[in-house]
């Protein structure tokens, strides 16, 4: 029956609670992507973790030096998979800035428009899967999942009609953007934003009013404002932690500075605070969009010629480190060129890599429960920290 | 017709009443799951059979044709038996249910108490599943369990005892007969006390199901299944069974002892058919709330058991019994 | 303080001219690589740490090149410091931010930089038996390596 040499003994120590090592992930129901988490427990409670990450590795930063300006900015979107647009637009705001290339302004306008209604899409998932994993792929966290889900292929709908594919779009290029907005986009992209505005208030409703939601967010995961900056992350991470900074106002890039919006700071720092900056950013992104409609100038999409080759972009000898306000944070790209068409060294500054660091400071001390709630109010992408 | 002897009646009716169980369970997983959909938005089954009726039988074919893959460490015996274990105080409450005034496979006169004593022995089968598995989430998940359950039969308990004070009886068919009548006489209609104590029975139910919001033990994002993570076909399938036969079991529980059982409109052989009714209501109600929440960790489900319930509930069975001896013109 | 005083007190701080320019970069020798973050963190209050990474120059060497800002003020530093033909040794800046900890790790795992005082220096993104560091010019993009490649 019980073969006694061949089974493992757990040896309880009965001076306190049992200290065992649990693996989560790289298979996971609720890891965002490839990603294991050793966690030390003792008990219920987390003590140490070792995050291990680079299953998605892909080396981005070698394989840009293998492809030309005009090629990577497709490549660049499948760092960030969720904000594709964004992606593409650190990418390509860096080689415009070596190279001094005038952006017209209807294409940073055209810029503008997508990157908000990327980071309306992108947060509609964090928040789906955010409230799946704290309640159960068959449960209360699903609903809010599907219905989450649903307002995103509205959005997804309207990057099809524009670009042709609806998760990573090839839409940047140096020098403004490949594609002009085709003829009843913008009624179709009022019509869902109103849509998504109405139900967006629904959902804060379903969770805020919910003291489960609140006792499993409020207090947990609290990263203070000092830690927040030594380590660097940023978004709604550091704005959820006090620090007052957004690059569309601090360091206003595309036209920005033409629109009125607010940015929410929160200072709890905890998944709760997280959580509210990012609702606030969904209206603020809903209202950027709509002022970006009415004002949308005519005009050229792009200052450069169209594409008739690869190496048709050169830019001359520089470097310059460019960054987008992404729905994850900060995400940067710093080129070094050597005046060839290829770039001499890409750095893919991910805002998931450095959001992800904070793990082994904050989980420390919380339950095992409270780690999904955690990785899920970070919100990473793993294509954007292995790149 | 010649009368059908005692000893035959009591083969032929818990044989009916166990058929009947096990093929109300098995819709009983089709209607949540519809009614799951419909929540978010989606249909649900629909393909199999039409509008999905055929559903559970396919799952429970497939089930059956699974392959039993059994760990190489785990303790045998243990491991077998435990499906066994838990599901058979789950299908043995159903014998103490009176679908019908007369109509009930064993409706004992202290029929209260072995129901809530029966159906809290399925934590015995939990923790064999658990220990047996030789696998640290499915151990992790049964120690959650246990500690979940025996925190939650207590305000269970408690708040079934508040319709036994009202009625004044151990037995159901007793319990159920006082609520006959109308509409008014339903005990959650009683003044305060009986609203009360339906919400911390429903609340109590969803605890001692493991049932989102207290759904801790099988927290798919953490756990993956928990303590059934290493059980596969028939095996799973008599987890599942016994699971929600409990759910329905205490949906009935509810129904009896709070919405009337087989009392409403009509000639009297509609009395079963208006509990089946009331007992989906509450198991409804149940999957409603299921299906809307997020859950919440393990530490808080124990301190709203017995910080918030656990008094709760005993502080309204004492003035239940102040309110009863009052109304008798005991004072 | 703003960029313009930045610039003079690093100018001064370091003894060579700092140019003006946004961000303010700043070459700083390998030997007072972690002296000249700390005085960035304490004195000009660059308290936020963006990202540090490498950069190879073929037969002039490895350079090192961080990014710190100071949120408030605006300034923004690009600390560059030039290892020198051969030498993959640099000091760490862990003990001045904890960002640094994964970034290093990075630059040692993709171009083989021993970063000293480093409290965990082991490869992240790529497998632990991994041989060589694939960012260095040297290895070729196709480099064959089973069972991934």
């Amino acid at each position: 029956m019980l073969d006694v040499n061949n089974t493992t003994r757990v040896e309880l120590d009965w001076s306190g609670p049992e200290r065992l090592q649990m693996n989560m992930g790289p298979q996971h129901p609720s890891a965002h992507g490839v990603f294991r988490a050793i966690l030390g427990l003792r008990g219920e409670t987390v003590v140490d973790v070792d995050a291990v990450i680079g299953y998605l590795h892909r080396c981005h930063e070698k394989l840009s030096e293998t492809l030309t300006y005009a090629q990577y900015p497709s490549i660049a979107s499948k760092t960030d998979y969720v904000a594709a647009m964004t992606s593409e637009f650190a990418y390509v705001l860096a080689a415009e800035e070596i190279g001094k290339f005038e952006v017209p302004k209807r294409a940073q306008y055209l810029r503008v428009i997508v990157a908000e209604l990327q980071r309306i899409a992108s947060h509609l998932l964090w928040l789906g899967t955010w409230c799946m994993d704290m309640g159960g792929a068959l449960g209360g966290g699903a609903t809010i999942f599907l219905y989450c889900i649903r307002e995103r292929e509205d959005i997804l709908d309207l990057f099809e009609s524009l670009v042709g594919a609806r998760l990573l779009y090839g839409f940047f290029q140096v020098g403004g953007t490949r594609y002009d907005l085709p003829d009843g986009w913008v009624e179709q992209c009022r019509h869902t934003l109103d849509r998504i505005n109405s139900r967006i208030d629904e959902y804060e409703q379903m969770l805020e009013d919910n003291a489960f939601f609140l006792a499993r967010t409020q207090g947990v995961g609290v990263v203070s404002r000092e830690l927040a900056e030594d380590v660097g992350i940023s978004g709604p991470l550091l704005r959820g932690s006090g620090v007052n900074y957004d690059i569309r106002r601090n360091a206003p890039y595309s036209s920005y500075q033409d629109f009125d919006f607010t940015v929410p700071v929160e200072t709890a720092g905890d998944c709760y605070a997280r959580y509210k900056v990012r609702m606030v950013e969904f209206r603020q992104s809903i209202d950027i969009v709509r002022q970006a409609l009415d004002k949308l100038p005519s005009g050229p999409i792009s200052s450069r010629p169209a594409l008739k080759s690869v190496a048709q972009i050169r830019i001359p000898k520089g470097e310059a480190y460019a960054r987008v306000e992404g729905p994850r944070g900060e995400v940067g790209s710093y080129i070094i060129s050597d005046g060839s068409a290829k770039p001499y060294r890409m750095k893919w500054r991910g805002a998931s890599f450095s959001n992800l660091a904070i793990l082994p400071h904050i989980i420390p001390g919380h339950k095992v429960a409270d780690v999904v709630a955690i990785m899920g109010s970070v919100d990473p992408v793993f294509g954007e920290v292995d790149r | 017709m010649a009368a059908i002897p005692a000893w035959l009646m009591l083969l032929i009716a818990p044989f009916i009443v166990l058929n009947a169980v096990i093929g109300m369970v098995t819709y009983v997983t089709l209607l949540e799951r519809k009614f799951a959909a419909r929540m978010q938005s989606r249909i649900g089954p629909y393909r199999v059979g039409p509008h999905g009726l055929l559903q559970p039988i396919a799952d429970a074919l497939k089930l059956m044709m699974k392959e039993d893959v059994v760990p190489t460490a785990a303790d045998r015996r243990v491991y077998n038996l435990a499906p066994i274990v838990f599901l058979i105080p789950c299908m043995l409450i159903f014998a103490s249910l009176p679908f019908a005034p007369g109509l009930g496979v064993a409706d004992v006169n202290i029929g209260i108490l072995f129901f809530l004593a029966v159906s809290a022995m399925e934590i015995v089968g939990l923790f064999m599943a658990g220990w047996g598995s030789n696998n640290k989430y499915a151990l992790l998940s049964a120690m959650r369990a246990v500690n979940q359950i025996i925190s939650y039969d207590l305000p269970f308990i408690f708040s079934a005892l508040v319709p036994v004070l009202l009625a004044g009886s151990l037995k159901m068919s007793d319990i159920a007969a006082v609520q006959q009548g109308s509409l008014l006489k339903w005990f959650i209609f009683y003044p305060v006390i009986g609203q009360l104590a339906f919400i911390m029975f429903v609340v109590s139910t969803l605890a001692a199901e493991n049932r989102v919001p207290f759904d801790i033990l099988e927290a798919e994002s953490e756990l993956v299944a928990g303590f059934r993570v290493e059980y596969s076909g028939m095996k799973f399938a008599l987890i599942q069974l016994g699971e929600y036969a409990h759910m329905i079991g205490s949906s009935f529980l509810g129904a009896l002892l709070f919405l009337g059982a087989w009392s409403g409109p009509g000639p009297e052989y509609l009395g079963p058919l208006w509990f089946l009714l009331k007992a989906m209501f509450v198991f409804l109600l149940v999957t409603w709330i299921r299906w809307s929440f997020v859950r919440i960790r393990v530490d808080q489900i124990l301190a709203l058991s017995w910080k918030v319930l656990l008094p709760a509930t005993l502080m309204l069975l004492i003035s239940t019994a102040v309110v009863v001896v009052w109304r008798t013109g005991g004072f | 303080m703003t960029p313009e005083q930045a610039r003079v007190s690093l100018t001064q701080t370091l003894g060579t001219e700092v140019a003006a320019g946004v961000p303010l970069v700043v070459d700083v020798p390998p030997s007072r690589w972690e002296e000249i973050a700390r005085y960035a963190k304490d004195t000009i209050g660059c308290r936020f740490f963006n990202f540090l990474t490498a950069v190879d120059w073929k037969e002039q060497g490895l350079e090192v090149v961080a990014r710190v800002d100071n949120l408030e003020e605006g300034v923004s530093l690009m600390l560059k410091t030039k290892l020198g033909p051969g030498i993959t040794n640099c000091a760490s800046l862990t003990p001045v931010y904890r960002g640094a900890n994964w970034m290093e790790r990075e630059c040692f795992d993709m171009f083989g930089i021993h970063f000293d005082n480093h409290p965990d220096l082991r490869r992240i993104l790529l497998d632990d038996g991994w041989e060589g560091h694939p960012l260095l010019k040297s290895y070729a993009v196709d480099t064959p390596h089973p069972p991934y490649r």
